[in-house]
């Protein structure tokens, strides 16, 4: 495991050409790190340490401190506005598109400091997937959608291997049976749930480490968000996921671990900004949780 | 009831009555619909005018010309030699080589702008073209007379220092960038900012989202704007008159090195000296026959990017 970090460590900082065919780190793990469950000893994938995520002067989120395990489900869940969403989006430096975004403590994807000045956000993103609150596919046929990162990464050179790709990555987000047929249609003309799962499949078709989920089910019906939370039981074991939720059923329903956050006024500064008040296995959150204020939220006498 | 003007009823009960509207209010609402619907009404009849009077001369002149002076070797209505495709070419050649300059340039500039440049930057920069898209076209057509023909079409394509189609089509051109850059940007900032995210959360660089998500969702309003560009290179006026290197007549030529009339230019130097045009044969009426000949080719062009842009609003 020391290897492979190792080797992450020199992969993600900046190249000079554009890559040649990706390091595929995922995939190198998922083959040799299936871990016996059992005895339970989880890499660590993301180690954050008093994190703050400012917009300006304006302090989103206050020293956060967490780690996140391999091939667990990590919810973070919380009231609006507590800063769950912008501890997400700095796993991926996604902050880095919102113009004043800024990020101060430690947060290291499996021992290299993301936000260290050597390193590329963009082969962070490559390695760490996302898929967001609202279905974003690209107004581009379903086969193109899965297609998009594979190419744009330069893997999968050949026609065959992308078709291969794309099979697979949609099997794997139990869309191709509903979709083999019209592979060549628009995907802005598949159901909502289709769209999200489509987004996952596109997620996944290069291969990441870890999955960043931000409200995937928020705009999903029941049927289709069961079907999403299957989804994510089922590959959790190839991958490492984070998400984001507003609904505790969900959270406690396919977490493995689960991190409260909350809102706090600061007395000062007149702002509210986001606090992690707990972080514990799921079980432990819900049934019994240490804070008063999380037990408060998640037996829903507040938020 | 506290409520002014609410009329009760004689019996003061809550009726119908109380509910009515004040007939005082209802009056005004109904003579302001009106006399807006009469200043909507008065462009509607003038355009009609307009096409009308368009229409009516072009038809004598289609009526009574010998068609064997419209395809002749050039542009001399007072000579009673109509020749159609001397104008219809330099038109085509000026704008030509006016989308040439503006396309790159002004979609370059929308990209810049849209994808790339930062907000304070993007500040700094869109007045500025505004103000480009403000100089009047008579200054163009001078600064493309005294500057784009000595400097760029003399040492470079070693042509005349004087009017030519390229200085005017370089002119032109520069005209239409600003128009260029707007509609481009305002379609690719109307493509999602979630459609931009899923992309870098692919691990696509900017230009990577920006040529492969970007553009092909904005394409439509791309159209938009090259087809109202052509439209507006089309009917310029000024700077082909200025630097077209032609003045009340032209010899067909397809060289852009050379002077020619445009459809704008041709109908300009006839309607200037009104005194001579009237009563000689067709001259008059073949004015009309060219202006008709531009005003449907312009209203197929806004036509067709109606249609692009109507597209635009269906997708994503």
């Amino acid at each position: 495991m020391e290897a492979i970090a190792e080797k992450l460590r020199t992969d993600l900082m900046e190249k000079p050409a554009p890559v040649v065919a990706p390091p595929t780190v995922g995939l190198d793990l998922g083959q040799q790190a299936q871990p016996d469950a059992a005895a339970h000893t989880a890499e660590v994938v993301f180690e954050v340490e008093n994190l703050d995520v400012y917009y300006g002067s304006f302090r989103a989120v206050q020293s956060a401190t967490f780690t996140v395990y391999e091939h667990e489900i990590t919810a973070m869940i919380g009231p609006s506005g507590c800063g769950k969403t912008s501890v997400l989006r700095c796993f991926n430096r996604m902050n880095d598109l919102i113009a004043g975004a800024r990020v101060e403590g430690r947060l290291d994807f499996r021992n290299v400091p993301l936000y260290d000045a050597r390193v590329d956000p963009v082969e962070v993103r490559r390695r760490i997937g996302m898929v967001f609150q609202k279905p974003n596919p690209f107004p581009k046929s379903i086969y193109d959608n899965i297609a998009f990162g594979p190419r744009v990464i330069g893997m999968a050179k050949r026609k065959t291997d992308l078709d291969d790709v794309v099979e697979r990555s949609l099997k794997r987000a139990a869309l191709w049976d509903e979709v083999k047929d019209r592979l060549k249609d628009s995907a802005l003309g598949l159901s909502g749930g289709q769209q999200q799962r489509l987004c996952i499949a596109r997620a996944i078709a290069v291969d990441p480490d870890v999955l960043l989920m931000d409200e995937p089910c928020s705009a999903l019906d029941p049927i289709a968000t069961t079907r999403i939370e299957d989804l994510m039981q089922e590959i959790k074991n190839d991958y490492t996921i984070v998400i984001v939720t507003h609904n505790m059923q969900q959270a406690a329903r396919i977490s493995d671990r689960t991190a409260f956050f909350t809102a706090q006024m600061n007395s000062e500064t007149d702002q509210r900004s986001g606090l992690l008040v707990e972080y514990d296995r799921t079980e432990i959150i819900f049934s019994n949780p240490s804070d008063e204020r999380t037990e408060n939220y998640v037996t829903g006498r507040f938020g | 009831m506290a409520v002014s003007n609410a009329r009760v009823d004689p019996s003061g009960g809550f009726t119908v009555e109380s509910l009515r509207a004040n007939p005082r209010q209802a009056r005004k609402e109904r003579l302001i619909r009106d006399s807006l619907g009469a200043t909507a009404l008065v462009s509607v009849i003038v355009s009609g005018l307009i096409i009308w009077s368009l229409f009516s001369e072009a038809y004598t002149f289609i009526v009574e010309v010998d068609w064997g002076t419209v395809w002749d070797i050039g542009w001399f209505p007072r000579r009673g030699i109509y020749d159609i495709k001397t104008l219809l070419i330099a038109s085509f050649i000026v704008t030509g080589i006016a989308m040439v300059v503006a396309g790159p340039l002004g979609l370059g500039a929308a990209i810049y702008l849209s994808e790339y440049a930062r907000p304070q930057i993007r500040k700094m920069l869109k007045p500025i073209l505004e103000i480009l898209a403000g100089i009047p076209s008579v200054v163009l057509g001078f600064f493309a007379l005294q500057w784009i023909a000595p400097n760029l079409v003399k040492t470079l394509f070693s042509g005349p220092a004087a009017g030519s189609l390229l200085a005017a089509g370089i002119g032109v051109g520069v005209l239409v960038i600003p128009l260029v850059a707007s509609i481009s940007e305002d379609a690719m900032k109307a493509v999602p900012m979630s459609l931009r995210e899923a992309s870098s959360g692919l691990g696509a660089r900017r230009v990577t989202t920006t040529i492969r998500v970007v553009l092909p969702a904005a394409v439509s309003g791309l159209m938009a704007a090259f087809i109202v560009a052509v439209s507006r290179a089309l009917g310029e006026t000024m700077v082909v008159v200025m630097a077209g290197g032609a003045a009340q007549t032209a010899v067909y030529t397809h060289s852009p090195l050379e002077g020619s009339l445009t459809i704008t230019a041709g109908m300009t130097s006839l309607a200037r000296g009104t005194d001579n045009v009237v009563g000689e044969g067709l001259t008059f009426q073949s004015l009309f026959f060219i202006g008709l000949v531009l005003f449907v080719l312009t209203f197929v062009l806004n036509l067709l990017s109606d249609r692009f842009v109507h597209k635009v609003r269906e997708q994503y």
